[in-house]
């Protein structure tokens, strides 16, 4: 058995977003613990209304390796942004 | 009429120091570990509760310095007294010892401290009812981390789970002084400003009975008691941690950051 505590990733929903995000990583025993220990270290600064945990180990992660065929043939596909599209004026700023 | 002005002042000021004192040396205590933790985890969680203590501190060593009315502050009460006028419990003036014996000695004082707080909150001294209030979301947290930590290290390892007893049993008789009362206790509590301490035993009991249960430890039988912290009378240790916080204001008078 290892003596080491398992590495959980913390997500926090701060107080004026929806979304929780990843703010960091910590060691704890369990997710209990994983929890209180992401209160104390990560939401000392009224950062956060919201803790997620996860195992790090649980994270399926894509490869580093696999960078070129994953994300450069998107590279030459500008039209994919929307960015040709004239907005009419009484639209305003989107 | 509120309770404050019918209570005799020296027996409510004696009170307040009372709690006050005990917050701030078992803040100091728990400072001690800062950046000596096991974890960086747990060096943090250690210093937010110290934080929490001194904060807590501050607020009601000040109400003391107030009632007191003799041009004292919290600063001067903290910095300024000998250990013979310190009125907090033995248990928080007691050395760390290892993690597990300062996760107990939290453990014991969280479970007391916040029925106490609990019963503050309902005092007829508005100013103390804003205080406890204040301090029983702190302290909620408090208890509910010593408490995980208590089971978790005592349901542990053969290893974890011997020095959890070992703590255990060492510290026993220094939590029976939270609930001696005394004259002082009896006159705040007849004004309804605190809780007399003597009925705080059984929430206490019930308290950590079930934890210490799942931690799969033995609840001491002994009923010695350890008493005079509250009076004055203090173990040896008291002096060194007051050399050590005082030392600044004393070298360097009325030096501020």
């Amino acid at each position: 058995m290892s003596s080491e505590w398992p590495l959980w990733e913390v997500f926090i929903r701060g107080q004026h977003g929806l979304n929780h995000r990843h703010v960091g990583s910590l060691h704890a025993p369990d997710a209990e613990m994983a929890i209180l220990n992401a209160r104390d270290v990560y939401t000392r600064r009224n950062e956060g209304v919201s803790i997620w945990v996860v195992k790090s180990q649980d994270i399926a992660a894509s490869s580093p390796s696999d960078k070129g065929p994953l994300f450069e043939p998107s590279n030459d596909k500008v039209y994919r942004h929307p960015t040709f599209f004239p907005i009419p004026d009484e639209v305003g700023h989107m | 009429m509120t309770g404050a002005e019918t209570v005799d002042r020296a027996a409510l000021v004696e009170v307040l120091t009372r709690i006050g004192d005990s917050t701030l040396i078992l803040g100091h205590r728990v400072s001690e570990w800062c950046g000596h933790a096991p974890v960086l985890e747990e060096d943090i969680a250690l210093a937010n509760t110290a934080l929490d203590l001194i904060g807590q501190t501050r607020l009601w060593l000040g109400l003391a310095a107030e009632v007191e009315g003799k041009g004292r502050s919290a600063d001067t009460l903290a910095y300024l007294r000998d250990a013979a006028a310190f009125r907090n419990l033995l248990l928080v003036e007691r050395p760390n010892g290892d993690f597990g014996a300062t996760m107990m000695r939290q453990f014991l004082f969280d479970a007391f401290h916040i029925d106490l707080l609990q019963a503050l909150a309902g005092s007829t001294d508005t100013r103390v009812a804003e205080i406890a209030a204040k301090s029983i979301k702190e302290v909620s947290y408090h208890l509910e981390r010593s408490s995980d930590l208590i089971i978790r290290l005592g349901d542990g390892t053969e290893e974890s789970h011997a020095r959890m007893q070992a703590a255990l049993d060492d510290q026993w008789s220094y939590a029976g002084e939270f609930f001696v009362s005394d004259a002082s206790d009896k006159a705040v509590a007849a004004a309804g400003i605190a809780p007399d301490p003597a009925d705080l035993r059984a929430g206490w009991l019930a308290r950590i009975t079930p934890v210490l249960e799942e931690a799969t430890l033995q609840m001491p039988t002994g009923t010695f008691v350890h008493k005079g912290g509250k009076q004055g009378r203090h173990t040896e240790h008291l002096g060194f941690i007051l050399a050590d916080m005082q030392f600044l204001q004393r070298a360097y008078p009325n030096s501020v950051w």
